[in-house]
């Protein structure tokens, strides 16, 4: 299977899952997903609370080692790579960037929040810096209200101001895949829009994985989107059809339509 | 920049092909993480080589000459004595427990209620103030306490209670808690500051007094925190040598009251182990001693990680 898809483009896979099964101790949160994430679309996760949408992002980037408890079966691959045998997983998690729910803004100034990712990969020329942390701040929608006060604390900005630097962070280690769990959760209308038209963007040269709460959100922003309901995944279709396709399944139905959930 | 259609090849062959290099930072971590492994077993090492050694110096004694009865049950302190000599630990013991119980009655509450008044009620200057005059008290060496009991209290208590001796339990407790109280209140304040200021907020805007926040809240929220600078202390209590030597009046005695002279068992190591021959009952039974210390704080730690576990996984 995976050597019929590397043979024809339009499928490229960046993320490969095959009956993969999460569990914390001996309770299984998530049971026998297998999907596909294509390379340069944004492929959207809904469903309710507690029905595994943030552990499966962790298992993608290996946040599994940081977790006590938690384990998974099955396969993973990314870029072709099974992420069980990554060698360095700095290398793995230096190519998949995360935004979590809540905002952390590390307790560094708003410059070396962003400068951070490329200083560890070995940028020192200040003026490549500069570049890099005004294109980041200025995609997370943010470079306006912070480029007179990049050297205050990241840590002192608002909740929404803290929640686009952490998705500027993202974005400065250039990954293949960014993975959005919430990201609009602490973030104003306004300005989740503007953050939207970036990652439309952004699609042209990176993957995004997108988790989120707001239906509507995977509707504007999704290609594919995957419904997960309580650890299984309900299904995995092009996004218009979860919205109008008659043979939708009956729960994906009542849970995009705000019936449940 | 890679574009759907141009783009030369598929996700392998992208910018980030080469991520799973071992590259020079990662043998570097690696090589890290072994020499921090290295210093946290050596800390081991050195706890267990330790106790290897006092067993050894002690181990002769305890299997020919020691009666368990004799040790825990007498209070005859006798070592010295040529025909007939006595290894009753049973004062020793009391007196060490003595003194500890009366300094932690008198700096739980001191110390907990300085904690408390710094990290929740004094704001600016006062607190700072407060902060550093409570660690200059942390600061004082212990022998400076052993003199202040030996000429302030001393005369103090035999002027205020008309004692013949003030060299007691209650001069050598005061003295302890006193040492104790603001090592404790620097912990405790700590852990107070470790909660965070969400939490109290979130208590005050539902109406709460700053007391209920205090204890409803932040006290439960700190909890395991507080135990650790109280246990702290208790090993402080245990541990402590000098002062006690000097402001408990170092005479073998089951006190009956706080107005008696007790001996601890660590001031009785000090004052005598210089004056043992090297291998005899005596220099062992002092070793004998120490295992006993040894042990009783190897408990005293080992229940309080218990304790914080518990918590821990009931939280």
């Amino acid at each position: 299977m995976v050597g019929q898809e590397l043979q024809s483009p339009a499928t490229e896979a960046m993320v490969e899952v095959r009956d993969l099964t999460i569990r914390y101790g001996t309770e299984a949160v998530l049971r026998n997903v297998s999907l596909e994430v294509r390379e340069h679309e944004i492929f959207g996760i809904i469903g309710p609370a507690g029905s595994g949408k943030t552990s499966f992002l962790r298992v993608l980037n290996r946040m599994d080692q940081m977790t006590t408890g938690m384990s998974w079966d099955g396969d993973v691959t990314f870029a072709g790579r099974d992420i069980r045998k990554v060698r360095n997983l700095y290398g793995l998690r230096s190519r998949v960037g995360v935004v979590f729910p809540l905002p952390v803004g590390l307790p560094l100034t708003v410059y070396n929040n962003v400068a951070l990712s490329p200083r560890l990969r070995g940028i020192r020329n200040r003026q490549q810096l500069d570049e890099i942390v005004e294109r980041c701040l200025r995609r997370a929608a943010l470079w306006d209200e912070v480029k007179d006060r990049l050297d205050s604390l990241g840590s002192l900005l608002s909740g929404g101001q803290q929640q686009r630097l952490t998705i500027a962070r993202a974005l400065s280690q250039e990954p293949d895949l960014l993975l959005l769990d919430e990201f609009s959760i602490a973030v104003d209308p306004v300005t989740t829009m503007r953050i939207e038209d970036v990652l439309k963007e952004l699609k042209k040269e990176i993957t995004i994985v997108l988790v989120t709460n707001l239906v509507q959100q995977a509707r504007r922003l999704a290609d594919r989107t995957a419904f997960f309901l309580t650890g299984d995944c309900i299904e995995v279709r092009p996004t218009e059809e979860m919205f109008e396709a008659p043979d939708r399944d009956q729960r994906t139905r009542e849970y995009v339509e705000g019936r449940f959930g | 920049m890679r574009n759907g259609g141009d783009k030369p090849g598929g996700p392998k062959a992208g910018p980030g092909a080469n991520w799973d290099r071992l590259g020079a930072s990662w043998f570097i971590d690696k090589g890290v993480q072994v020499l921090v492994f290295v210093g946290g077993t050596s800390a081991i090492i050195f706890v267990v080589g330790i106790f290897v050694f006092i067993t050894r110096e002690g181990w002769p004694f305890i299997r020919d000459t020691l009666d368990f009865a004799e040790f825990f049950g007498s209070p005859r302190w006798n070592p010295t004595s040529d025909h007939n000599p006595t290894y009753g630990a049973l004062a020793l013991i009391v007196g060490t427990a003595s003194v500890t119980g009366l300094a932690m009655l008198i700096a739980i509450p001191f110390s907990l209620g300085a904690a408390i008044y710094i990290a929740e009620f004094a704001q600016g200057r006062t607190r700072e103030v407060l902060k550093v005059l409570v660690e200059m008290l942390a600061a004082i060496p212990s022998v400076v306490w052993g003199f202040i009991g030996l000429t302030v209290m001393n005369p103090l208590i035999i002027d205020m209670f008309n004692v013949p001796v003030g060299l007691t339990v209650l001069n050598s407790g005061l003295i302890l808690g006193l040492m104790a109280a603001p090592i404790m209140t620097t912990i405790a304040e700590d852990a107070l500051k470790a909660v965070p200021d969400g939490y109290r907020e979130a208590a005050e805007a539902m109406g709460a007094t700053k007391l209920q926040v205090v204890f409803k809240v932040v006290l439960p929220a700190a909890k395991n925190g507080l135990v650790a600078a109280v246990l702290l202390g208790v090993g402080r209590g245990f541990g402590e040598t000098m002062a006690v030597l000097m402001a408990s009046g170092h005479s073998v005695n089951l006190p009956t009251s706080v107005f008696d002279s007790v001996r601890a068992l660590t001031a009785t190591i000090a004052a005598e182990l210089g004056e043992t021959a090297h291998g005899s009952d005596h220099y062992r039974v002092l070793f004998t001693l120490g295992i006993f210390l040894f042990i009783v704080t190897f408990i005293i730690n080992l229940l309080a990680d218990i304790f914080v576990r518990g918590v821990r996984k009931k939280g």
